[in-house]
């Protein structure tokens, strides 16, 4: 179901009142919100084709890697975008340093998940979406080809998988969204 | 079977604390390594390279770190007295409120103990307005976890035993007992619990510690001053 985020609907706020954000899956009438408790519900419930490995410690560190993208990754790429000047400089020296060391979670495999792909793949792959489309937006480097050649091309393949391609938004759409938002975020830099 | 089990942690950490209470809680046997962590040795660097923190489980000589994913690990590999419920929509649950717990609660928590003036300031009414959610999922449980302590309750434990002493040192409340009862009531039940009330860390030391914390951010901020926003 398709939000309007600044106008959220009545049923979003009922449904994730604590937070008020997408995304929320709603499974036979009972809410649940933040993406990386949804994405184990789904795998806990809907045993076939097992996002996360069934081994304790791999799992272990799949949720691991998981966390270090969403808590080091994830504020360094927002900042590289929404700052100027030495704090954007840093931000995106710190993306590119976390990023290096995510790769290493890779282990030489295809994907993270192995073979195919798994949970860690699925929390991280719309990091590279995001950061490809942005770094040009921002005038940034974000995904430094050279420093994660492994992740770069563990990107590509991702983004390259048809049921990814399947889910990704309109691109053209995306961009002309995320330039907007960009110039919004510089306008409001500006003023202070 | 030779399962060697090790937790590094402080005298004083709290996130090392979970992983105490859900190894005792659970009856498994364990050598603790006590880390000084202004002097971190070898192998705590070796065994979690990526954030030099503790508290790191090592289960027959292979690390895990974040304490999150270490109980999650306990709860996967020692099936006895389950920290997360059976159900997978509560199981969910408790996931949810568990990174509320850390996201929300105790950033705010933090920030109304180390901020002052304006910033301290509204870190209070966002620690308050956090701590509605808690008040209002507490209704008709004795734990977060139900009728035994589980996973939520081992996340914000923390908060039974922190929370008197910021309040002490800084003079304000933090959980005010009329504005939250059955929050106040839970600190109390899970502070005096078995096995929780062996392990907190001496009071005395953690004054110091704290209050040493605080000192040490007021000077830098009054430093940095002179280029106020």
């Amino acid at each position: 179901m398709e939000e309007h985020l600044p106008d959220k609907s009545p049923m979003l706020l009922q449904y994730n009142p604590v937070h008020k954000k997408i995304p929320v899956l709603v499974h036979k009438g009972k809410p649940l919100a933040e993406s990386l408790v949804i994405i184990e519900y789904i795998d806990e419930v809907w045993k076939h084709n097992p996002l996360l490995p069934q081994d304790p410690y791999h799992r272990a560190k799949a949720r691991f890697w998981a966390k270090f993208a969403d808590e080091k990754c994830v504020p360094a790429m927002f900042r590289a975008f929404s700052k100027v000047g030495e704090e954007q400089v840093q931000a995106a020296k710190e993306l590119r340093e976390n990023l290096k060391t995510l790769e290493s979670a890779l282990e030489g495999k295809q994907y993270f998940g192995g073979e195919t792909i798994g949970f860690l793949d699925i929390a991280v792959g719309w990091i590279g979406c995001w950061a490809r489309m942005n770094e040009e937006v921002a005038g940034v480097n974000m995904i430094d080809a050279e420093m994660i050649p492994l992740l770069s091309l563990w990107f590509q393949k991702f983004l390259e998988l048809p049921i990814i391609q399947e889910c990704l938004p309109p691109q053209d759409k995306l961009l002309a969204h995320n330039k907007e938002f960009h110039k919004m975020l510089m306008m409001a830099a500006a003023l202070t | 079977m030779g399962e060697e089990v090790k937790l590094f942690r402080s005298w004083s950490s709290p996130f090392a604390l979970r992983i105490v209470w859900a190894l005792e809680i659970k009856g498994i046997e364990y050598e603790a390594v006590f880390e000084d962590l202004s002097n971190k040795s070898p192998l705590l660097l070796q065994y979690n390279p990526v954030h030099k923190k503790v508290p790191i489980l090592v289960h027959n000589g292979r690390p895990i770190a974040e304490s999150f994913v270490i109980l999650e690990y306990i709860d996967e590999t020692w099936k006895q007295v389950p920290l997360l419920p059976k159900d997978p929509y509560e199981r969910a649950m408790a996931r949810f409120w568990a990174k509320f717990c850390e996201d929300k609660v105790l950033t705010s928590i933090w920030s109304a103990f180390i901020k002052q003036g304006k910033e301290q300031e509204e870190a209070l009414v966002a620690a308050a307005e956090n701590l509605k959610f808690l008040e209002k999922e507490m209704k008709g449980k004795k734990f977060f976890g139900g009728e035994r302590i589980g996973y939520v309750d081992l996340v914000l434990g923390w908060l039974a035993n922190l929370v008197s002493i910021f309040e002490e040192i800084i003079g304000l409340k933090i959980v005010d007992e009329e504005k939250f009862p059955l929050l106040y009531s839970w600190m109390q039940d899970f502070a005096e619990a078995p096995i929780i009330r062996d392990n907190w860390p001496p009071r005395d030391k953690m004054i110091v510690k704290f209050q040493a914390l605080l000192d040490a951010a007021i000077a830098s901020s009054s430093s940095s001053s002179s280029s106020s926003k």
